[in-house]
């Protein structure tokens, strides 16, 4: 890249955009299935008998996990075409 | 046709499929060794790192972990699971655009150190061995259980195999045969959990079948489970019963352990593009994902398969007696993983918690004296589940090939991580750095060789501490690896002095945290605290410690970073070139 600012704005949406990702990561596994859960529990909701944080830790998270990622990927390959960093 | 001409038939068709595939993905060149040639369609490297991550702990162990603890062993789901979300986001695509072959490597380079590299070949190579001795051992017990040969003879035949296809393949040879041992071992696992998900709620998706209604009782399967749990005096199956940091900490170390570990991270090495190794990761969790949204639905749905085959008309009439035990439950009591004793001599079994004080009584009122089914092991759970479901010996035969798919996949990364780190790091870089390119192909298949037995050697001759090791290798991937790379990654003022210091801090911090509580070199006595939660410092388990020594790595790296000369302009330079996916190509013939 040759412009110095674009680069710098490039890697900053960048690690904006990584830590939205990571915020929402850390709060599914670490919130919602471990520190959240007796608060989950709290609310009028159920799954299959169970609540909320259970299903977090054995399903919930890792379904977001892929999420994530996708949605990652899609985000950085706009990224990279609007900043002209994409692979030729 | 007997169930052991039938394991033989499939486990060898299996095998005869890895050999044709090494034979035609034959490597020319220490790119194709390495790397395969960077052309690995980034949805077949997601099959391809699934194998390679998913090994014997995840086929055969998982279920039954979660299985006797419940809610607690959730860490495994979201730790092994989480770390490909750091991967994909903070490493992957950076390390493919450096375009090197090899994780010392890029520190190295990165870090303009020799010695930054040798640290970090020091740690690969430890983290690496001790992960492959696990694999081989349990390749071993897969050949003696289903192919009734000699434990030995097994390791032998499970060596022989990877040998020819990693050492003529290199990663070329690797990648294609994980992609066959992924849709080997998927296939395995499945098909039992969709016939028991079936029996048991309707279901066919054992994931969702877990939080369906349990078509017997009419209540949700999960109710249903930790009704008859408590009832035999166990904790429920969804509650929480340990230490809340511990489950936090321990999740945090699997999570950066595996965003850690070389023989995964180099997978992302071999995909065209940066674009490939995000969208590659995210494949990679998909497939994994397959297994592990399964996993857990057969924990539960074989804890209270086992329940109501004891007590068929329920916990609170009598159990069955010992000469009524079904099949399955016969020929496990053979290999001794399962074993039963008539505590009270009434002929029937009763399984319960003996350990639960409240319950006594009501054990004593029922004349029980003791839990009768006195060994468990858990990794029955999960190749004995065709059986429990009652389903045709093919499907047995199937697990037998997955189980080992599932060991010799991982086996071949491990031993890949392992030569290219002799080869490519430690030779061509550091000790002959004018050997031609033929010259070091030969160089890393045959410490390919040694690898392979010197893995088979310890597989042989286990050091005894094979269960505690999986913990030291994520430990140290924690505690070493992940942070140099990130540093190297996000911070351009990062320099030698300071990535040397943390990965020594968080290597020594970490050894020593667990060899202080587990014995020094897991020797037994020779632990100077013993391993209870009353001794561990703040309360952490030497289990958990990995992200401690993450943290201590990142902290000491900054402090001794701010005192020490920055890196020379051409390394920043290159940080701020490994940020842009733009020119990734050209780094594929470096």
């Amino acid at each position: 890249m040759s412009d110095d600012k674009s680069a710098a704005a490039y890697w900053a949406a960048n690690l904006r955009i990584i830590k939205i990702c990571l915020a929402i990561w850390a709060l599914v596994s670490f919130g919602f299935a471990i520190l959240l859960r007796p608060v989950l529990q709290m609310l009028p909701l159920s799954i299959g008998g169970t609540d909320l944080g259970f299903w977090f830790a054995q399903q919930g998270s890792i379904l977001t996990f892929i999420a994530l990622i996708f949605y990652y990927t899609w985000y950085m390959n706009r990224l990279d075409r609007e900043f002209g960093v994409d692979e030729e | 046709m007997s169930q052991f001409t039938l394991n033989l038939l499939v486990v060898g068709g299996s095998f005869a499929l890895y050999i044709a595939i090494a034979i035609w993905a034959r490597a020319g060149t220490t790119s194709d060794f390495y790397a395969a040639s960077r052309g690995v369609n980034p949805i077949v490297n997601g099959a391809a790192t699934a194998a390679d991550w998913m090994s014997a702990a995840s086929f055969i162990s998982m279920a039954g972990l979660i299985a006797f603890v419940g809610y607690g062993n959730s860490t495994f789901l979201m730790g092994w699971t989480g770390g490909y979300v750091l991967l994909a986001l903070l490493l992957a695509p950076y390390l493919r655009k450096f375009g090197r072959f090899t994780v010392p490597e890029f520190i190295g380079d990165r870090f303009y150190s020799q010695t930054a590299r040798v640290v970090a070949v020091i740690c690969l190579l430890v983290i690496s061995i001790t992960y492959v001795i696990g694999q081989m051992t349990g390749a071993g017990v897969a050949f003696s259980r289903f192919l009734e040969v000699e434990n030995t003879t097994g390791l032998l035949i499970a060596s022989g195999v990877v040998f020819i296809y990693a050492v003529l393949g290199g990663m070329k040879g690797i990648t294609y045969t994980q992609l066959a041992q992924y849709c080997v071992l998927i296939t395995a696992y499945t098909i039992p959990a969709v016939f028991i998900s079936l029996q048991l709620t309707g279901n066919p998706i054992p994931g969702l079948g877990l939080f369906s209604t349990h078509a017997e009782s009419g209540v949700p399967l999960l109710t249903k489970l930790n009704q008859v749990l408590i009832e035999l005096g166990f904790n429920d199956y969804t509650g929480h019963h340990g230490s809340t940091f511990n489950m936090f900490l321990f999740t945090m170390s699997l999570m950066i352990g595996t965003a850690g570990l070389p023989h995964v991270i180099i997978r992302f090495f071999t995909v065209p593009k940066v674009a490939d190794a995000r969208k590659s990761a995210g494949w990679a969790l998909v497939f994994i994902a397959l297994l592990y949204l399964t996993a857990p639905a057969v924990g539960a749905m074989a804890r209270l398969n086992i329940i109501t085959t004891i007590f068929p008309d329920g916990t609170s009439a009598a159990p069955i007696t010992y000469d009524e035990r079904p099949d399955w439950m016969r020929s496990w009591e053979k290999t001794g993983l399962l074993a039963f004793e008539d505590k009270n001599n009434d002929g029937r079994i009763q399984y319960y918690n003996d350990n639960s004080e409240e319950f006594a009584s009501i054990a004593a009122e029922r004349g029980w004296e003791g839990n009768e089914m006195v060994t468990f092991n858990r990794d029955i759970l999960v190749l004995a589940n065709p059986e429990i479901a009652q389903l045709p010996g093919w499907v047995l035969a199937l697990i037998a090939a997955g189980g080992l798919a599932a060991a010799l996949s991982t086996a071949a990364g491990l031993l890949l991580a392992i030569s290219s780190a002799i080869s490519h790091d430690m030779l061509k870089s550091v000790l002959m750095p004018n050997i031609t390119d033929k010259q070091e192909l030969l160089a890393a298949r045959v410490s390919m060789a040694f690898a392979i037995v010197l893995a088979t050697y310890l597989g042989l001759n286990p050091p005894g501490f094979a269960a505690q090791v999986v913990a030291l290798a994520f430990g140290l991937a924690a505690a070493t690896l992940f942070p140099a790379l990130m540093m190297g990654i996000f911070s351009r003022k990062m320099n030698t002095q300071g990535a040397v210091a943390g990965m020594l801090v968080g290597l020594l911090a970490t050894l020593l945290y667990i060899f202080t509580y587990l014995g020094w070199f897991f020797i037994p006595g020779t632990n100077m605290l013993p391993n209870s939660p009353d001794n561990w410092l703040l309360g952490i388990s030497p289990l958990s410690f990995g992200a401690i020594g993450a943290a201590l790595n990142f902290v000491v790296a900054y402090v001794v970073m701010r005192i020490t000369a920055e890196p020379p302009a051409h390394i920043q330079d290159l940080v701020e070139s490994i940020r842009v996916p733009r020119g990734a190509g050209s780094a594929v013939d470096h």
